[in-house]
């Protein structure tokens, strides 16, 4: 575990040595060594990864969040992913000594309560895997952790055995029932919720999933730290694919790029409705005015109020393809 | 021996020929992390417009062989908050800032033009005509060369007149000579090409486009020979403009490819998605390229491959 004395600021480029690939369950593990990227990691950031060789027809980087760093070789990362498409499955492919480019650690972490409190990680599928080396940290300033994490089927619920081993209780749920209980994390909440008397919720999967958890925990009043996954082709807040509509401290909701502004947003001020339209209150949408001065046509308001545009095909996750 | 790399943006001379390509580098910020910034020839910014825009809904890109769609509709904070905070910030940092402007009207360019000239510190304004005409059904500005024509002589007209103007073509035209000619004529001081070519891909699972655009611009070594055909042709014709060559640049040797075919300055774009700090890796296996070759200025090799006989005829294949 490093240090906080050793811990920098900002994202680094290093070459990458993979150490291990392996099979983790339905999904890949890959360690790579770079301690660069080790040292400065906070649990919540992810790392981008070229793939495919120098090259390579796959130009897009593909993003992968840390699910943990360990002081071996000097500093390694570790990753999960699926396997969806030629990108991933090129990265399943690699074996020890292979060289990656890789930069990180990219986005703002989960923050940490200032108060001991409890806290409850919620994980959809390889979702969870940054949700250990977070539970670590929370351990560490004398929180509880429980989980909840779930999955279409068992062999797909990353880290179980982790969750029962290290959390104070862990609750799974299948949608086919082969593990744990049947049906989806949210299905389980509200229960969770009491039995574990949650403080603060950590959250990170699909994004219906955070949409969900959003709105049950908001009828407690419990806070949510929610991290996206939204397609991504930089990762470092260059090329402006991965936004989404976020309501900003001042009020007003602009499309963030949930790379640098995110990944982990308060799930209150997410439009989980609205993602993958711009709504039509967004700063700089079409139609858009500064406050003072709608304020002042607001008595003249007609029917010439602009739609939001129409939702797209469904948001990509940004583990790559 | 070191290379000679200045290269001539107009009358400005940058220390090298590497840029950003706008709308892969922000407003230099975000890559400011991996490379020193001063050290490229100029950051070329993300076009900006008067007003704050949101851009288009998401999904915004689509991954395609050797390169990408993007149709993110010029999301930006707009020109105030980019003269108030992204242009001193790449001033404080000693880079040159080549600044790309976009706008519906010729009157919106033109007042751009006019609020970079009022403020202090712009080396050269890039001009993306590649944006529809609000005033005339939408259409494209860079495919026709009369309005291609009016916005590079409004924006002329109202530049600061050390200010050189550059005017970026798209290659989506049937004749780009004839825009490039309207645009010079116009007082463009050089033309940058090239932007996008416009594309589309379908999802074959849910059988619907996969940009929420609809289209998007093709970017990445794909395009690379749409490029280099429109830089030669133009540099052909026009063999005394200065040209910004862009579209799939990945290797020092893809800068040179362009260069060769009339680019004085190249632009690096897509790649940056992949490898941050790509500007630096190009520019250093740009100038072992030259060194490699025997080349002693930049200068000597721009446009070299419409010579009859190259020098490159003495070169190892590797």
């Amino acid at each position: 575990m490093t240090s906080d004395m050793e811990a920098q600021a900002g994202p680094v480029q290093v070459r990458g040595t993979v150490l291990t690939v392996r099979r983790v369950d339905a999904y890949f593990g890959m360690t790579l060594v770079a301690p660069a990227i080790a040292a400065r990691f906070k649990p919540g950031q992810f790392i981008t990864l070229a793939v495919g060789g120098p090259d390579s027809s796959m130009l897009l980087s593909r993003a992968f969040s840390i699910h943990d760093v360990r002081p071996d070789h000097g500093g390694t990362v570790e990753i999960v992913f699926a396997v969806h498409g030629r990108g991933t499955q090129w990265l399943a492919e690699r074996r020890a000594r292979d060289v990656l480019d890789v930069t990180g650690p990219l986005g703002k972490p989960f923050p940490l309560p200032r108060d001991p409190a409890n806290c409850l990680l919620i994980g959809g599928g390889y979702g969870s895997a940054p949700l250990f080396s977070l539970a670590d940290k929370l351990r560490e300033r004398g929180c509880q952790t429980d989980f909840l994490l779930g999955a279409g089927s068992g062999d797909r619920v990353f880290g179980a055995l982790t969750a029962r081993r290290t959390g104070r209780t862990a609750t799974i749920t299948t949608e086919d029932g082969s593990l744990g209980s049947r049906g989806m994390v949210t299905d389980m909440l509200d229960q969770v919720i009491h039995e574990a008397r949650t403080d603060v919720i950590y959250a990170c999967g699909p994004m219906p999933m955070l949409r969900q958890i959003t709105a049950l925990a908001a009828r407690y009043d419990i806070p949510v730290q929610a991290a996206v996954e939204e397609a991504m082709a930089c990762g470092v807040g260059v090329c402006m694919t991965c936004v989404l509509p976020v309501i900003g401290s001042d009020g007003i909701t602009r499309m963030s790029r949930s790379c640098v502004d995110g990944p982990v947003f308060r799930g209150e001020q997410v439009r989980w409705d609205e993602v993958g339209t711009i709504p039509f209150d967004a700063f700089g949408a079409p139609g858009w005015e500064p406050r003072s001065r709608r304020a002042a046509q607001a008595g003249q308001a007609g029917n010439g109020t602009p739609q939001a545009e129409p939702r797209g095909a469904a948001g990509r996750p940004s583990h790559g393809s | 021996m070191a290379v000679d790399l200045r290269a001539k943006l107009g009358h400005i001379e940058l220390p090298n020929p590497i840029m950003t390509a706008s709308g892969c580098a922000g407003a230099g910020r975000e890559l400011a992390q991996f490379m020193d910034v001063s050290k490229l020839g100029a950051v070329v910014t993300k076009s900006v417009m008067l007003s704050p825009r949101s851009g288009r809904p998401t999904p915004r890109m689509a991954e395609t062989p050797s390169g990408m769609l993007n149709s993110i509709g010029l999301q930006g904070p707009g020109i105030d908050a980019f003269l108030q905070r992204d242009l001193p910030w790449l001033l404080s940092r000693g880079a040159r800032a080549v600044v790309s402007i976009a706008g519906g009207t010729v009157a919106e360019y033109a007042d751009l033009a006019g609020r970079l000239s009022d403020a202090a510190g712009v080396t050269a304004i890039e001009v993306n005509i590649s944006c529809p005409n609000v005033e005339h059904r939408g259409q494209v500005f860079a495919c026709d060369p009369g309005a291609s024509s009016a916005v590079i002589e409004a924006v002329r007209a109202r530049a600061r007149y050390d200010i050189p103007v550059f005017a970026k073509l798209s290659p989506d035209v049937t004749d780009i000579v004839a825009i490039a000619k309207a645009c010079v004529e116009a007082g463009a001081d050089g033309l940058s090409m090239i932007n996008t070519l416009l594309g589309m891909v379908i999802d074959t699972d849910t059988m619907r486009p996969r940009l929420a655009g609809l289209t998007g611009g093709l970017s990445g070594p794909a395009i690379r020979p749409v490029a280099v055909r429109c830089i030669w042709q133009v540099h052909e014709a026009l063999p005394n403009v200065p040209i910004i060559g862009m579209g799939g640049v990945r290797t020092g040797l893809d800068a040179l490819e362009l260069i060769l075919a009339g680019a004085s300055m190249v632009s690096v774009g897509t790649i940056i998605f992949q490898d941050a700090s790509a500007c630096m890796r190009i520019l250093r296996e740009l100038e072992e390229e030259l060194t490699a070759r025997g080349v002693e200025r930049l200068a000597d090799v721009v446009g070299l491959a419409h010579q009859a006989r190259a020098l490159g005829s003495n070169v190892r294949r590797s």
